[in-house]
């Protein structure tokens, strides 16, 4: 396709052709991906302010010292995970190879990380009798909407983790483009985005009244 | 298709810079959020005030690290009204239910 062609078709969003969106459909499928992932989380956001509003009796066992700091310092830790993907992009789009792939790397190593603490925030739970199903505060749901959120968004850093690991390997060797990183970090951007929501509405609408 | 798409996507946006400042902002606002929890407002007063702080947030991540600021106006429009009306028919159907559970529990 040539040049003029090419620009009568991208310039306006509404003409149409080949690509009336002016992105590739490997980005576009993301972006309809996340909008449909989202409104998953959304869903069950939803359903969880619903019982967490209509429960007065709700357990509140997120003391600020430990919970609330660590769940602090998970957000720092997705955030900054975040701004090394941006940084990733761009060297990827400026064809500085060896900057993008170490910017993978960190941003897999903050995923990592962040998977890391949270599994140790589950186990102190666990120790502490919570389950799906139970806990010591007879509000079953606390722990069922607490691991069914928390649970999901884990299981998306984690593929997320593996994703990237494919993304910066093959872009490494030259088998993927700028493109597959930029699409990549949609997905990551996003998984940032739904702790977001998590984060202040699972941990500090349960913080302790304690102290 | 392929260089297709690599000449329509040439472009570079934003700098490190903006990119630096909206983690700062984002950091910020976490930082508010987590000072709020020491406040122990009312439920749903909390809620209220911690879902904006977090659509803020998310209104920076979508619009600077997503790029979605530089995309073409047909795909935030593609994207995000249908989004948004989907949540808001959540929103309608829970929340006025909700409250009235707190209403009807036996003192």
């Amino acid at each position: 396709m040539s040049e003029p062609e090419l620009e009568g078709i991208v310039e306006s969003p509404w003409s149409g052709g080949a690509s009336p969106f002016a992105i590739n459909s490997k980005k576009l499928g993301m972006w309809l991906f996340i909008v449909s992932d989202s409104l998953t989380f959304s869903a069950l956001l939803v359903s969880y302010a619903y019982v967490r509003l209509a429960n007065p009796d709700w357990p509140r066992p997120f003391e600020i010292w430990p919970a609330i700091a660590k769940s602090t310092a998970m957000t720092l830790i997705l955030l900054s995970s975040s701004l090394t993907m941006v940084f990733a992009v761009s060297a990827s789009r400026k064809g500085d190879t060896k900057k993008a792939v170490r910017m993978l790397y960190w941003t897999i190593f903050f995923g990592l990380a962040f998977v890391g603490i949270h599994a140790t925030e589950w186990v102190t739970l666990f120790h502490e009798g919570v389950t799906p199903w139970s806990n010591p505060w007879g509000v079953p749901l606390f722990g069922g909407t607490f691991f069914g959120l928390t649970g999901l968004h884990m299981l998306h850093v984690t593929i997320g983790a593996v994703y990237l690991a494919i993304i910066s390997w093959g872009f490494g060797k030259g088998k993927y483009n700028a493109d597959h990183v930029e699409v990549s970090g949609l997905y990551w951007h996003f998984v940032d985005l739904v702790w977001m929501f998590i984060f202040p509405m699972v941990y500090l609408m349960s913080v302790s009244l304690k102290g | 298709m392929t260089s297709h798409a690599a000449t329509v996507e040439s472009h570079d946006v934003g700098t490190t810079k903006l990119f630096v400042s909206v983690w700062v902002w984002l950091l910020a606002l976490t930082g508010v959020e987590v000072f709020l929890a020491y406040l122990r407002l009312a439920p749903a007063l909390m809620l209220t005030i911690l879902v904006g702080l977090s659509l803020i947030k998310a209104a920076l991540i979508v619009s600077y690290f997503m790029h979605l600021r530089f995309e073409h106006l047909g795909l935030f429009l593609l994207l995000v009204p249908a989004m948004v009306f989907c949540i808001c028919m959540m929103l309608i159907m829970f929340f006025p239910d909700s409250v009235r559970l707190i209403h009807m529990r036996p003192q």
